[in-house]
């Protein structure tokens, strides 16, 4: 009964997955006891690492079945609306009202990719990664490519209100914007402060900020 | 309508000319560096030391590894390496080059392998495990990989690392796919290679293990594993666990046909 509910699924998957590899009843539903059974057996605690970690919450586990991930059926479609929604009811917003920080903390926390591995400290400074997956200022050339450049971005995107909003709601939790995002949800996980957003917010909006020379 | 725009805009890529220009030539330089790298690739050195391993008698049976089974009967270690991971009819499981080693210790020298699986990375117990990889790598260096998935519990281990791939956890979200789910992707100026089709699965399966000059250390799949899972922010995976295992089926079966070029050498 489970495999003929798969099927559907998986034809619906992208072309990158339906083009390669050996056919398999492999996804979501398909020996779901074998699985857990693996992961449970497969890991222990290190660090501030703990098994806790591998406990997914409903958007995550979601994104895990990259036929509803990035499938175009209208199953699929209207399921990831429902995780965006979810993800913006979470957004916290600045409380009171001061959008921009300091820019130049901001190109610090958006060049540390430190914090929260099994060989970091609990207190430890905790980066935004931001550099690993995109190009921001024009003087780093060793950024990543797996987001899109964001150089310039306050010059083209200017500072009206929604533009604020926008871009501190994408920091603080990416999927509500796009459900399955690669990009970390740096407020709802707890992985940035309010005040390292705000200079992060500082980096990518303010005039003088290298980002916009 | 408002958010559909921002988005948009949001994920244009602005052009940035010059800047890829510069980005270019750095990706050429650290190109010809690896290429320099590949004349006396140190990993020789831990080949060397892993045969001497394989061969001398060891263990409270005072025998060596030259009986282990790796696949292709006992004692076979030329052309072994490119058909694992593979089911074992004796252990009923379907075993990385590192389980079975772990399995051929404990059953012919008598080994107590749960030290072996407890000493973290650069230990003693673990450098002689990445040293014999290295050396059983070697003895199939320019095969192409041929990892079957004719039995059932192949076939179940792959289904499983290709689950594993795409399950994402974590404060950061992150799945093996995030960052090896598609092409031409980079991490800083560190290129990434795709897992999800053959030809990036095969680049990436084929180099491991491999030399890394930055920290002079010899890694096997098992370590770079590891290491992607605390990037990740994940638990550190169990040594030779299935979650590890099956992932090296997933990748292995994906780089089905592609010439092994182990040891490799990495920056």
């Amino acid at each position: 009964m489970k495999t003929f509910f798969i099927l559907p699924l998986l034809l619906a998957a992208t072309p990158a997955l339906a083009e390669s590899g050996p056919k398999t009843d492999w996804g979501q539903g398909a020996d779901d006891a074998a699985f857990a059974a693996m992961i449970k057996s497969s890991f222990h605690d290190k660090g501030i690492a703990t098994l806790a970690r591998l406990d997914q919450d409903s958007t995550q586990a979601f994104c895990s079945d990259p036929a509803r991930a990035t499938g175009a059926s209208k199953e699929a479609v209207e399921a990831r609306e429902k995780i965006e929604a979810e993800n913006l009811a979470t957004i916290k917003w600045p409380a009171d009202n001061t959008w921009l920080g300091d820019w130049k903390k901001g190109e610090a926390v958006a060049q540390s990719g430190r914090g929260l591995t099994s060989s970091d400290k609990a207190d430890g400074v905790r980066g935004g990664n931001c550099y690993n997956c995109h190009q921001i200022s024009k003087q780093e050339i060793a950024y990543g490519t797996i987001g899109p450049s964001l150089w310039n971005y306050g010059k083209i995107k200017g500072d009206a209100p929604e533009t604020l909003r926008y871009t501190w709601g994408k920091i603080y939790n990416s999927k509500a914007y796009n459900a399955c995002s690669n990009m970390p949800r740096g407020g709802h996980m707890g992985i940035l402060s309010e005040d390292q957003i705000r200079d992060l917010m500082a980096l990518l909006l303010h005039p003088q900020s290298p980002v916009n020379q | 309508m408002k958010r559909h725009h921002l988005c948009i805009a949001f994920a244009a890529v602005i052009s940035a000319g010059a800047a890829r220009a510069e980005t270019d030539s750095s990706l050429q330089s650290i190109e010809q560096y690896r290429e320099a790298l590949r004349d006396g690739n140190p990993a020789e050195l831990f080949e060397a030391q892993g045969e001497e391993i394989w061969k001398t008698p060891a263990g409270p049976k005072n025998v060596s590894l030259e009986q282990c089974d790796l696949g292709l009967g006992a004692g076979v270690v030329k052309g072994a390496f490119a058909q694992l991971p593979r089911w074992f009819k004796d252990t009923d499981r379907v075993q990385d080059t590192e389980s079975r080693l772990l399995t051929c210790k404990e059953k012919l020298q008598g080994v107590d392998i749960k030290a072996i699986i407890k000493a973290p990375f650069g230990s003693p117990e673990k450098d002689e495990m990445n040293a014999l990889v290295t050396y059983i790598s070697g003895a199939s260096k320019d095969m192409p990989v041929k990892v079957s998935l004719a039995h059932p519990k192949e076939q179940a281990m792959f289904n499983l690392g290709r689950r594993m791939f795409y399950f994402e956890a974590g404060p950061h979200d992150f799945s093996c796919a995030t960052c090896h789910g598609q092409s031409g992707a980079r991490i800083r100026l560190q290129e990434l290679p795709d897992l999800t089709i053959g030809k990036g699965a095969g680049v990436a399966w084929t180099s491991w293990p491999a030399y890394r000059v930055s920290s002079g250390q010899m890694w096997s799949m098992q370590w770079r594993l590891a290491d992607c899972f605390r990037q990740q922010r994940f638990p550190e995976p169990n040594y030779t666990s299935d979650v590890t295992v099956a992932l090296s089926m997933f990748m292995a079966a994906m780089a089905n046909d592609a010439k092994l070029d182990t040891p490799g050498i990495k920056r």
